[in-house]
Order: C-alpha cells, then sequence, then structure tokens
C-alpha cells in the first residue's frame, strides 16, 4: 500500500474553497451576467448589448481611453522616478535613510486621505499650489476643473503616493549587482552617465519588469484616489473603468457595471500576460 | 562622506521636505486650527491650537461613528489575517513541497488572482444569496480572499528555504501532517509570518473600494468609509476633516516605525527575483 503523503492536498481545500467562493465564482459569472440586461430585480439575456453601449456611447468609451492613459502615464513616470530616486539614495549620500523613509511613507497613508488633502492644496484659487506659484508670478492652472487637466492631476498625486514603492523594489534590486562590474567599468574608463547605462540599467531589469508590471496593474484598477478627487469629472473627463462601473452600479445598471468589469479583466489580461512574458524573456537573453 | 554628498543629501532633503513633508505638515497644522481659521488652507501654524476640541469634535460626530468605524475595522483586519495567515501557509507549505500537476497549475490560479480585478456587481449577488451581503464576517472572507495570492506565493518562497530534513525527522517521529505543520513548519514561518501580518493589516486597514462596494449601512462603516462619509458634513469644516485623516493616519504610522524591516522585505519580495 502507497504511504500516505504527509502533505495532504486537504490542506489546500480551507483557502481553495474561500477563494473558489468568494473569487472564482463571481469571476466566471461575470462573463454571464455581462451578457444581460441586469438590474435588482432581474436578469435578461441581451447578448453583446452592452459591449456594444461600452463602446458606442462617448462618455463609455472615455472611461476606457482614460484607463490606459492614466495606467500608461503613471507606470512610466513610476518606473523612471523610481530608478532614479534608488540609485540616488543608493550613492551614499547624508540624511539616506531619513530620505527613504519620507519618499516611502505616502504609500501607506490612507488613499482617500490623501486624495482629500489634495483635492484642497489643487483648489484653483485658494489651494497651496497655485498660491504657492502665484507668490513666483505663476499663473496655476484649475489643476482639477479644467477637463483637459483633471486626469493627469490625479494621475501626478498617484506618482506622488506611489513612486516610494517602485524605489523601494529599485533599491532592493541595486543592491543586488555587485560593485565588481562598476570597479571593472571604471578601470575601462567609463564615465558615470555611461555606467548607469551600461551597467545599471540592464542589472535592475528584474526590478524594472516588477515595477512596471505591478504599476501598470495599479494603474488599469485605480478606483480610491480618482473617485475622492474629482469623482471622474468634470463631466467624465476623468472617468476610469473602475469609476464607471461603480457609477454604472449605483445607478441600477449591473449588466452595464459588469460588462464594464469585464473589459477591465481582459485589458489588464491583454496587456500584463504578453509584456511579462516579453520582459522576462529578455531578461533571460542577458 | 564626500563634500558632494553632503550637498547633494542636503538639497535633497530640502526638496523632499517641500515635496514629501509639507502636505502632511499642513494635514498636522490644519487639524489644529479653528473652523475658520482652516478655511484659508496654507502654510501657516495656527493662530490658537485647538487640537484637542478637534479631536472631540471629530470622535463624536454622528454619534461616535469614528469609534463604531475603528472598531469594525479592526474586527475585520484581525479575522482577515487569522484566516491568511493560517489557510496561505497551509496551501504555500503544500505547493511548495508537493510538485504535482495539481500543484503547479494551482500556482498559476494564484498569479491570476493577483492579477484579475474582482468581479463586484456578480460578488454583491452572490454575498446577497448566501445572506453575507453587509455582515463584517462576509467582509472578512472577501479580504481572504483577495490577499490569498499574496500571501500564499510569500510563504511559498520562504517555505523552499526551510530543509525538507526536518519535516522527514518529525515524518520518521510519526507526526501527524497536522502536527508537523502547526508544531515545526508554521513556527519556523515566523520572520515572513511578521511581514505578511504588517503588509496586510495595512492594506486592509486602508482598503476604501470593497466596503464601499460590500459593506455598506451606517453600522458597518469602516474608517475609510468615515472619511467619505464625512466630507461633505465637513466642507466648510476643514480643521475637522484633516483632524480625521489624521486619527486614521495614525495606526499605519505606528506600523511604519515599529515594523519598517517587515515592511519592506514584504514589499519588496518577489521584486528581485534572479
Amino acid at each position: 500500500m502507497q504511504r500516505r503523503s504527509p502533505y495532504p492536498y486537504w490542506f489546500l481545500l480551507p483557502a481553495g474553497t474561500i477563494f473558489a467562493v468568494f473569487f472564482l465564482v463571481p469571476t466566471v459569472a461575470s462573463f454571464y451576467f455581462s451578457l444581460t440586461y441586469w438590474d435588482p430585480f432581474e436578469a435578461r439575456f441581451a447578448g453583446f448589448e452592452n459591449y456594444q453601449q461600452f463602446f458606442s456611447e462617448p462618455f463609455l468609451a472615455r472611461g476606457v481611453m482614460n484607463t490606459l492613459i492614466f495606467a500608461v502615464l503613471t507606470s512610466g513616470l513610476k518606473t523612471v522616478l523610481g530608478l532614479l530616486l534608488a540609485v540616488l539614495l543608493t550613492s551614499g549620500l547624508l540624511g539616506q535613510s531619513l530620505l527613504r523613509s519620507v519618499v516611502f511613507f505616502p504609500v501607506l497613508v490612507s488613499t482617500i486621505g490623501v486624495g482629500l488633502l489634495f483635492q484642497e492644496l489643487m483648489h484653483p484659487t485658494e489651494g497651496a499650489i497655485n498660491v504657492a506659484l502665484e507668490a513666483v508670478g505663476i499663473d496655476g492652472p484649475g489643476w482639477l476643473t479644467n477637463p483637459s487637466l483633471a486626469l493627469v492631476s490625479v494621475a501626478l498625486v498617484d506618482v506622488w503616493r506611489g513612486v516610494g514603492l517602485a524605489t523601494l523594489i529599485y533599491i532592493a534590486g541595486l543592491a543586488t549587482i555587485s560593485p565588481d562590474y562598476y570597479e571593472a567599468a571604471r578601470i575601462d574608463g567609463a564615465t558615470r552617465w555611461q555606467q548607469f547605462w551600461r551597467v545599471t540599467v540592464p542589472l535592475v531589469r528584474p526590478a524594472t519588469t516588477t515595477v512596471i508590471i505591478l504599476s501598470l496593474i495599479g494603474g488599469l484598477r485605480l478606483f480610491d484616489l480618482i473617485w475622492a478627487m474629482t469623482r471622474g469629472g468634470p463631466g467624465f473627463a476623468s472617468d476610469v473603468l473602475a469609476s464607471v462601473i461603480y457609477k454604472q452600479y449605483q445607478a441600477g445598471f449591473w449588466g452595464l457595471s459588469t460588462a464594464g468589469n469585464v473589459i477591465l479583466f481582459l485589458l489588464i489580461a491583454l496587456l500584463i500576460v504578453p509584456l511579462a512574458l516579453h520582459l522576462n524573456r529578455r531578461e533571460a537573453d542577458l | 562622506m564626500r563634500p558632494r554628498q553632503v550637498i547633494l543629501g542636503i538639497v535633497s532633503m530640502a526638496v523632499a521636505f517641500v515635496i514629501f513633508v509639507i502636505p502632511f505638515l499642513l494635514v498636522i497644522f490644519t487639524a489644529g486650527k479653528t473652523a475658520a481659521d482652516a478655511s484659508q488652507i496654507d502654510f501657516t501654524p495656527p493662530v490658537r491650537w485647538q487640537f484637542w476640541q478637534n479631536l472631540v469634535d471629530v470622535v463624536q460626530t454622528r454619534d461616535y461613528q469614528l469609534l463604531l468605524a475603528y472598531w469594525n475595522s479592526t474586527v475585520i483586519t484581525v479575522g482577515a489575517i487569522a484566516g491568511l495567515v493560517i489557510f496561505g501557509a497551509m496551501v504555500g507549505y503544500v505547493m511548495q513541497r508537493r510538485d504535482t500537476r495539481l500543484t503547479r497549475a494551482l500556482y498559476f490560479v494564484v498569479l491570476s488572482g493577483l492579477m484579475i480585478p474582482p468581479a463586484v456587481v456578480p460578488t454583491i449577488w452572490l454575498l446577497q444569496e448566501i445572506n453575507l451581503f453587509k455582515t463584517l464576517h462576509g467582509m472578512i472572507l472577501i479580504q481572504i480572499a483577495y490577499g490569498l495570492g499574496f500571501t500564499v506565493l510569500l510563504y511559498r518562497s520562504f517555505i523552499a528555504a526551510i530543509p525538507r530534513d526536518l519535516d522527514e525527522a518529525a515524518i520518521i517521529d510519526g507526526g501527524t501532517p497536522l502536527q508537523i505543520f502547526f508544531r515545526v513548519i508554521l513556527p519556523l514561518l515566523k520572520p515572513v509570518t511578521v511581514t505578511i501580518i504588517v503588509v496586510q493589516a495595512i492594506a486592509i486597514f486602508n482598503d476604501f473600494t470593497h466596503p464601499l462596494y460590500y459593506l455598506p449601512g451606517a453600522e458597518n462603516v469602516t474608517v475609510q468609509i468615515t472619511l467619505y462619509n464625512f466630507q461633505s458634513q465637513f466642507v466648510s469644516q476643514l480643521n475637522l476633516l484633516f483632524m480625521n485623516i489624521l486619527l486614521i493616519t495614525i495606526p499605519p504610522l505606528l506600523v511604519f516605525v515599529f515594523f519598517n524591516r517587515q515592511i519592506v522585505a514584504g514589499m519588496t519580495a518577489g521584486g528581485v527575483k534572479g
């Protein structure tokens, strides 16, 4: 008789049940419900009606576009600034560990708190940012009231809040690079600039992959900061998929809301899976 | 330290002060002002400090809603973390020790769980069907489901560093799987468990989106929701709004001060794989 494994599969059951019931079942069900007219009282099959509506109604289509813009913008800024900050904060400058804590701290603060704080700071006439700009003679814009600027303003606050995490991941990545590489580069007469591009950037690649993927997923899914700062406004100017999903849910259009959820799911899968494979493959080539 | 590093350090600290510290000072200053004084948000300290009065006002708002919120958030956080640690460690353990087709398939399920956005409205429908909508235990189970991906992956990679000899010695001594796991393995996981507790506690305590969807109703309020609820009420009393922000930032701040190292370990896990 075969001896029973000391690592029984039933160990997977408690977690597996919770995960299946509260995560997998709703996810699978969402594909069906996205094809229905669904409100708090009934669900009737509707075919691809909801999806059609999503891409033909300008305010819904705008949400899809904004989601992409927001994710790419914040992910790009976090990656670049995170690497630069990490290089700066590992160069042995005065107050290095204090600076690391200061840059990281916003990551842990309530997002709603950060959103409300910056909503005040970005007030067009009384906000501290424009008051400070006025003092040096610059006429500050309506950060959150100007429709073409609102999404970018929220993105900047998201970078302010999240760059500390990117920096932290990069600092851990930089720590794995052997000083020998820099030594060898110096002996060969490489400038600091060349060292950065030829040694640092290629060798922190695993950290770059992590930062890009984490921040893209976070950016695509972001809800709380946008909701605290603009509620998707002015008009629909800063609506993203996550805020559209919430608005349609509140309005009782459950089917439409769920279609938005599925679109978000597909968007993430279509962007992240190929990107992860691509980035990991290039990593393996090194 | 060379002069260049000193100068660069001073410049960096000045810039970091403006960008990162001043906003927080503003919160503290405004939270101590009178309502009239706070209507003009600026960098000056309060003319007259009334920190304590504002604190009492915020706590008393809407029949002590903030205290109820603190209680609810604590229950959810503690309950979810207990489940995450025990169930997550069990999964990470079996996944790491048994390399079979099943556990390899599960690895991808866990990974996709980190990536896929939860389907909110179908989840609400499900919670209503099983009578867990608007309940704290429903919220706890949701937080466990959403936190499992991170927890399992962290445990799995940590358990890889624990020698199998230990399990085998315990097996020879006749230990049952449960005994081995709880008496031998779980105690050895303490460092990574602390990391998981700290990181997940902050995530769950700061969560706004999921309580907003799954836990509506005044009696179910959580700390992040109070801020949202009070926003309209405090619109002409920014001192109280900022006091509220301050009050709900204290727990993460304390955790940050005492568990800095574990937070760094948890947040960078996976970021530096070979």
